[in-house]
């Protein structure tokens, strides 16, 4: 039962991919400047050879441009956790706090992070920092609200126990409210490590250097279009582990 | 059975022995102050409970019964009047009087052991070493019959098995006074009558003062050595006291053909249909 409903899904999934290399192919032989689906693998095949070759500062192997934006994207990720989580916290627990930042974050939040490389350039005075910064602040949002709205929606039954145990701040805290706000903070890390990949791309097509942005952009510059589209693919498989990473994650710590 | 005007013309001031006053409700009223409106959910509610003693609250839906234990418990004030629990006026939740919810309120990310062992660090921790208060923790599972399943999570075993671990919860925490909040409402009727032969037994056991809220009349009376009934809110109050002079210890199939009991029941049931809401 099981073993034929997982292998129908894959058929329907292999399928999936047939028709869309299908269509690519059509599309590729109606313009021939657009590499088709052949072209493009075999030129993946010959870039994944030497992934991590260096040739100076603006040519670098494949695998150092993904590892340079992960790293990027992990610097500034984690930095907005550090202090998003606990301001989220915070939020959560004293409505004066959460008065107090609402109007700053209401108007924040809607700002396209790359609004924000320019002052990073100007403060930093250098390209990856900035991005880095960039990063940090796209990743902000979704970790402080989520967590917040956990601290807030956690069932009141909850507190009562603490209550009438008497606990103490530490103990509630690491007892009731961590656990209990955990799957909620892991919403927003999710969220906020999918919109980090989104933007890392743009931030570094904008900045140089090196990336996959910068990768992106500097092939462009070449006019290889068939680097171009694996860029895009790589991204693609990139998020996709990300966010099933993030999931996993998700999934360990929920206790409902 | 009396009135409550009987027990308002008590004096406070009168010398009964400490024991038989251990718990008391003097004058206590509640306003809940909305953004909107108002409510009066008590008015002028006075009760005595002797040490040791059963006491059932029972009423129905939205009568105040919960609010007159969540006052006891001290997870709400009053707005009148005063509540004294063993000479001191309670002013927030304190040990030793502990809460069974109505909801069991277990924390879903700990183990039974854990959630009985953060109450029981909580109330010894200071005095006690680990392997002592582990003991605790392990006795009070056991009162409960629940040794077997100490270890796994609420989320993983039945409704009965997660009240009984919010009962030795609040066991291993040795109070005085038991509080129970409509503790069986959710569960299969089989399962409780098993909880209620339980907490019997603990009661007889260990001898804490208890006061249990429900809506169940044959809970009332099997389980409470005085029945007390509250009229419907807004400013509800006790409108009548039954004494349930049955002896103990009690045997539901026995009290079945008791005439007695039989004769308790009625007069909670006849009460409770002169109180009937119109809704």
């Amino acid at each position: 039962m099981d073993r034929v409903l997982l292998a129908r899904r894959a058929l329907a999934m292999g399928l999936g991919v047939l028709l869309f290399c299908g269509i690519w192919a059509a599309l590729a032989a109606v313009r021939a400047d657009l590499p088709g689906p052949l072209t493009t693998w075999h030129s993946a095949l010959e870039l994944f050879a030497h992934p991590f070759y260096d040739n100076g500062p603006n040519d670098k192997g494949i695998g150092w441009n993904i590892l340079h934006s992960l790293q990027r994207v992990g610097l500034g990720f984690g930095l907005a956790a550090l202090i998003g989580i606990p301001l989220g916290f915070i939020l959560g627990r004293s409505p004066f706090i959460a008065d107090l930042a609402a109007p700053i974050i209401s108007v924040l939040r809607p700002v396209s992070p790359l609004a924000w490389l320019p002052i990073g350039l100007l403060v930093f005075q250098k390209a990856s920092p900035a991005s880095i910064w960039v990063i940090f602040i796209s990743s902000l949002w979704p970790m402080v609200l989520n967590t917040a709205d956990g601290v807030r929606q956690m069932p009141q039954e909850y507190l009562n126990v603490a209550r009438v145990l008497q606990l103490s701040e530490w103990k509630v805290f690491t007892r009731i409210l961590f656990p209990a706000v955990l799957p909620s903070v892991l919403t927003g890390v999710r969220l906020s490590i999918g919109v980090a990949w989104l933007v890392i791309v743009a931030a570094e097509m904008l900045t140089g250097g090196t990336g996959l942005g910068f990768w992106v952009w500097d092939e462009w510059n070449n006019l290889n279009v068939a680097h171009i589209l694996i860029a895009i693919i790589i991204v693609g498989l990139v998020g996709l582990a990300i966010e099933q990473l993030a999931l996993l994650a998700a999934r360990r710590f929920d206790y409902r | 059975m009396f009135d409550a005007s009987d027990s308002l013309l008590m004096n406070p001031q009168s010398s009964a022995p400490a024991d038989a006053r251990f718990v008391r409700i003097e004058q206590v009223g509640l306003t809940f102050q909305t953004r909107k409106a108002r409510f009066e959910a008590l008015r002028e509610v006075n009760l005595d409970i002797a040490r040791g003693e059963a006491v059932a609250v029972i009423g129905h839906s939205g009568c105040g019964k919960s609010t007159l234990l969540n006052l006891l418990a001290g997870l709400l004030m009053p707005t009148t009047g005063g509540v004294i629990c063993g000479n001191k006026e309670v002013a927030g939740p304190g040990p030793e009087r502990a809460v069974v919810f109505q909801s069991h309120s277990l924390l879903p990310w700990l183990s039974c052991f854990d959630n009985v062992y953060l109450a029981v660090e909580k109330v010894f921790g200071a005095q006690e070493k680990r392997a002592q208060l582990r003991a605790r923790t392990e006795q009070a599972l056991n009162r409960v019959g629940l040794s077997h399943a100490m270890h796994k999570r609420p989320g993983e075993i039945s409704g009965g098995m997660k009240q009984r671990v919010g009962i030795a919860r609040a066991l291993a925490m040795e109070p005085k006074v038991l509080l129970m909040d409509e503790p069986f409402g959710a569960l299969d009727a089989l399962t409780r009558a098993a909880l209620q032969d339980v907490t019997m037994q603990l009661h007889a056991q260990l001898g804490m003062t208890l006061m249990i809220i429900t809506h169940d009349v044959d809970e009332a009376v099997l389980l409470a050595d005085r029945v007390v009934m509250m009229s419907n809110g807004p400013a509800a109050t006790i409108a009548q006291i039954l004494d349930v002079d049955l002896p103990r210890p009690r045997d539901r199939l026995a009290l079945a053909e008791d005439p007695r009991y039989h004769h308790c029941r009625a007069q909670i049931l006849r009460f409770l249909q002169g109180h009937a809401q119109h809704d």
